[in-house]
């Protein structure tokens, strides 16, 4: 019995010829997802923010793309409407406007200020119940961000140098941030809400994202070693070699996230979108990415890289 | 060629029935319960059982049963609608002595138990849990900081030596200092904004008024704030809760969500008591005296010592009003013996300024007594008229009165504790730091489970469907290798399981997505297997080299990729807080499970299947 095949044995499809093009859409979708960043932002969520949080109760069911809109005459563009129980309730989220003296009366006078925008003819509502809530990530939290994000670049960089080599570590670095950026560029881009598990999500496309590229830099050093041909055809020979398993591997991965989207309910669905948009990232990456990068100007990998240097070269060459 | 050695069968044996042995706790639900445990002074004993089932009984409640478990009262009920109705009944039943807390009482048998089986904690989102809402007294936090402000006003002008005739508090944010002439006030004035420019002062004659700018009085009260949320934070990791959230409400409330916590009672005890130390100097002179007549030296406050007197009430104790040291200036604190009496006792470091005052006092008081008052303060709510009034029972006392025997500085120890339960109680309360202003339950919230329920039914579904879809699809595509993979897979969720319930990790959404994403790695693991075994068939390769060079090749590479992953899940670990946490505990277990389940258990079931073969010709794979 013939095994079952996704992809044809011996595939040997050139990726190396569109380098220079795959790179270069890399740096563009990089350059784009950093603008969006710097330039729109992010939709935080109250986890980061704080704000008002209200709570009403309609007649009948309410259309929430509608509320939104009545919010956003209302002055409060970036409110989070959701439905929670019964189509009837509602939970709106705001960043209160008045801003300064919080005297217990600001959240209540938003809460008024909400229901007044949502006074729908025939579907009046109360407000249920209307609290402020403080950030629950502070500045503290950005300053761990960032020193996480240097401690997984030092880690990373130290790891694949002894491992490796210098250059796979820099090309796999790079690799990783391109999809972390081009991930969190998605939902800047989109003005999704981000929020704590967004954020779970983005860094843990960092931990796919370097995986998937550290399976595909073992097939090339191996190649390295074991074949005679000019380092193209040899990083050429690992994508192809490793291609079937990339695949199958990042389609199970997606199918599974797939069934968190889809089944794990709201609070999962940012996390989920977030590895769902980094899987495919991750993927692309490791082959049309990673693999280029180690072909280019410093970084460009030779054979002498990976084959195990001369124990003491100063003393050889100081031999008669 | 394609073996297993022996040991490693067996290791895989007791890994597998330790794995299911430690998941199994999972499987047992939990008796909603109420906890009954005592504050300072009461018993917990056959009395108090008795009476809780008497008024039980009288309320109509009946208990699936009360039992003394340890230092607390278990009463277990069959639902939860009876759980709130029985704590109803009993909280205003047993009073201030008792705290009665709602709580999720075990099920798991006792042997299980015993071996230490415990099930997962689930997070507030999968089970509810306490809510605390804590209300900052930031007036006290001022006041605290005036008093220190006006010492530190009596210091300067006694080191510089300007004469004064008295330095007093003056209303909300102000400090008075009375001095000789007003030469001597200019003078005062300039040593004053010389040693803290930050004060804004002026001169009325003889008298220099200092007082607080609104932007510091602002910025006091916000940074008591921070540091109240980030010593119950100390705190909180004291009780072992993995993933609580504490953020602040509003201006001056804390909120504080502890999912999955055990003991709620003890929660609140750690979280509500606000406990710190003072060391003080003891003046000389006739306590009982002073105590009786009312009349207290001026240099000189009244205190009780912990002891009770011939006259069965507490030794009094005349204690200098300016302190050396207080818990704020403490770095650390921990319980042990004090080597030369061998009883329990606290060693105490101190911050260098406060190291610095001790040196100072010890070495010129030598043989002078000093001694260590220990303040509590408890917050009561009582109904009065049908309205609910709050306040605050404060409890000084002398903890130790100890001859100065030399010199020390910074670091010291604290003796004269009753137990070394008490010690280490106290080096905790200590340790998880002052708060820099006293803070009142204002609310107390049980989250209920239902909503829990839910996510935990979703979190099921989506990790239920993910894994029908895998193992589907690996059963056809690899056959059986398939079959090796799919049982490697739910091994690792064995082990995952397993090992988060051992430690007693908590559970939450975030970290069943990562369950789900470690599932991707350990897929990924038995794919790059099996594609080797493939491509060495392929090449020619007999079948079981093939199976022996496929795991053999795979190995590195599962090593570096999964290696670097794990990095990336120690630093959201190190650095991230809430979620996060979670979600890369449940990521740096699962990945680590999935070596030992993808690499070397499913060798060991492949060697099984093939190894004994003599003559091999084909892999279904």
């Amino acid at each position: 019995m013939k095994p079952f095949n996704l992809f044809p044995y011996g595939s040997n499809i050139d990726f190396m010829r569109l380098r220079t093009v795959s790179v270069l859409v890399a740096a563009l979708l990089m350059a784009v997802s950093i603008g969006a960043i710097a330039f729109k932002g992010f939709n935080f969520a109250l986890d980061f923010t704080g704000g008002a949080v209200t709570e009403i109760r309609f007649e009948q069911p309410v259309n929430v793309d509608d509320v939104r809109a009545r919010l956003r005459d209302a002055g409060y563009g970036n409110a989070q409407v959701q439905t929670f129980g019964s189509g009837n309730d509602l939970l709106v989220r705001v960043q209160p406007q008045t801003e300064g003296e919080v005297e217990g009366g600001a959240d209540q006078n938003t809460a008024r200020e909400v229901q007044q925008a949502l006074a729908i003819p025939g579907n009046p509502g109360t407000v249920l119940k209307s609290d402020y809530v403080g950030p629950q990530i502070g500045k503290e939290i950005a300053v761990n961000g960032i020193w996480a994000l240097i401690f997984v670049v030092v880690g990373f960089m130290i790891y694949i140098s002894f491992r490796f080599e210098k250059k796979f570590a820099v090309a796999a670095t790079l690799t990783t941030m391109h999809d972390v950026v081009l991930v969190a560029g998605w939902f800047a881009l989109t003005g999704r809400e981000f929020d704590l598990t967004v954020l779970a999500g983005i860094l843990s496309v960092m931990g796919f994202s370097i995986n998937d590229t550290i399976v595909v830099f073992d097939r090339i050093r191996e190649n390295f070693r074991s074949m005679r041909t000019g380092s193209l055809s040899v990083i050429n020979a690992a994508i192809n070699q490793t291609l079937s398993r990339t695949v199958i591997t990042s389609f199970v991965s997606f199918l599974s996230m797939l069934a968190l989207y889809l089944y794990g309910g709201g609070s999962l669905k940012g996390l989920a979108e977030a590895m769902l948009i980094g899987v495919v990232v991750a993927t692309l990456s490791s082959i049309f990415v990673a693999a280029p990068l180690l072909t280019f100007g410093p970084l460009k990998v030779t054979k002498q890289d990976l084959m195990p240097k001369a124990r003491d070269e100063e003393a050889l060459a100081r031999r008669p | 060629m394609l073996t297993y050695a022996r040991w490693k069968y067996v290791l895989l044996l007791v890994i597998v029935l330790l794995s299911a042995l430690y998941a199994l706790p999972n499987v047992f639900p939990q008796d909603p319960s109420v906890q009954i445990s005592a504050s300072r002074g009461a018993v917990v004993d056959e009395a108090l059982k008795a009476r809780v089932e008497a008024s039980l009984r009288q309320a109509g409640v009946t208990a699936k049963s009360v039992e003394l478990a340890g230092d607390n009262l278990l009463v277990r009920l069959p639902d939860p609608d009876l759980q709130v109705k029985a704590s109803d009944v009993l909280t205003p039943e047993l009073g201030s002595d008792y705290i009665v807390a709602l709580n999720l009482a075990q099920t798991v048998p006792g042997w299980l138990a015993e071996l230490g089986g415990k099930p997962m904690l689930l997070g507030l989102d999968l089970q509810g849990g306490v809510h605390f809402t804590m209300q900052v007294d930031q007036q006290a936090a001022v006041d605290k900081r005036m008093e220190a402000t006006a010492e530190d006003v009596r210091m300067l002008l006694r080191e510089k030596r300007i004469g004064y005739d008295s330095v007093e508090r003056r209303g909300r944010t102000g400090v008075v200092a009375t001095l000789g002439d007003a030469a001597a006030a200019e003078k005062a004035r300039e040593e004053i904004l010389r040693s803290d420019p930050s004060l804004q002062t002026s001169i009325a004659g003889n008298t220099v008024s200092v007082q607080m700018g609104d932007a510091e009085l602002r910025q006091l009260m916000l940074d008591a704030i921070e540091q109240n949320v980030g010593t119950l934070r100390n705190r909180v990791n004291a009780l072992g809760v993995a993933e609580p959230i504490i953020q602040r409400q509003g201006d001056d409330r804390i909120v504080v969500q502890l999912p999955g916590v055990q003991d709620t009672a003890q929660a609140k005890r750690v979280l509500g008591a606000t406990a710190t130390l003072e060391w003080r100097a003891v003046v000389e002179g006739n306590a009982y005296e002073a105590r009786d007549s009312g009349i207290v030296p001026p240099e000189a406050l009244l205190y009780s010592r912990k002891e009770l007197g011939v006259d069965g009430k507490p030794v009094p104790i005349l204690l200098s009003k300016r302190v050396i040291a207080s818990g704020e200036q403490m770095v650390h604190a921990s319980a042990g013996n004090d080597p030369q009496s061998g009883t329990p006792a606290v060693s105490v470091r101190l911050n260098g300024a406060g190291g610095q005052r001790m040196f100072e006092f010890t070495s010129e008081n030598v043989g002078k007594p000093m001694a260590v008052v220990y303040i509590e303060r408890v917050p009561e709510v009582r109904i009065v008229d049908g309205e609910e009034v709050r306040s605050t029972r404060i409890n000084q006392e002398v903890i130790s009165v100890a001859t100065i025997r030399g010199v020390f500085g910074k670091e010291f120890q604290t003796t004269g504790l009753e137990s070394r339960k008490e010690a280490a109680s106290l080096a905790l309360l200590l340790r998880s730091g002052s708060l820099a202003a006293p803070m009142d339950f204002i609310e107390e919230r049980i989250v209920g489970p239902s909503l829990g329920r839910e996510n935990v039914e979703r979190g099921m579904t989506a990790i239920k469907y993910s894994f029908m879809f895998i193992l589907a699809f690996f059963l056809v595509y690899y056959r059986v290798f398939g079959v090796i993979t799919c049982v490697a897979l739910l091994l690792n969720l064995l082990m995952v399981v397993a090992i988060m319930s051992l430690f007693n990790a908590t559970m939450t959404l975030p970290g069943m997505a990562a369950i789900a994403l470690t599932v991707g790695f350990s897929v990924d693991a038995n794919v790059l297997i099996n594609e080797r075994i493939r491509e060495e068939l392929r090449a020619g390769v007999p079948a079981k080299a093939a199976i022996a060079g496929g795991y053999d090749k795979a190995l590195s590479t599962i090593a570096d990729a999964n290696i670097t992953s794990i990095l990336a899940g120690v630093a959201l670990f190190a650095f991230g807080t809430g979620p996060v946490k979670g979600f890369a505990i449940a990521l740096i277990v699962g990945i680590s499970t999935s070596m030992y389940s993808a690499v070397s258990a499913s060798r060991g079931i492949a060697t099984l299947i093939y190894g004994g073969r003599r003559k091999l010709k084909s892999l279904a794979i």
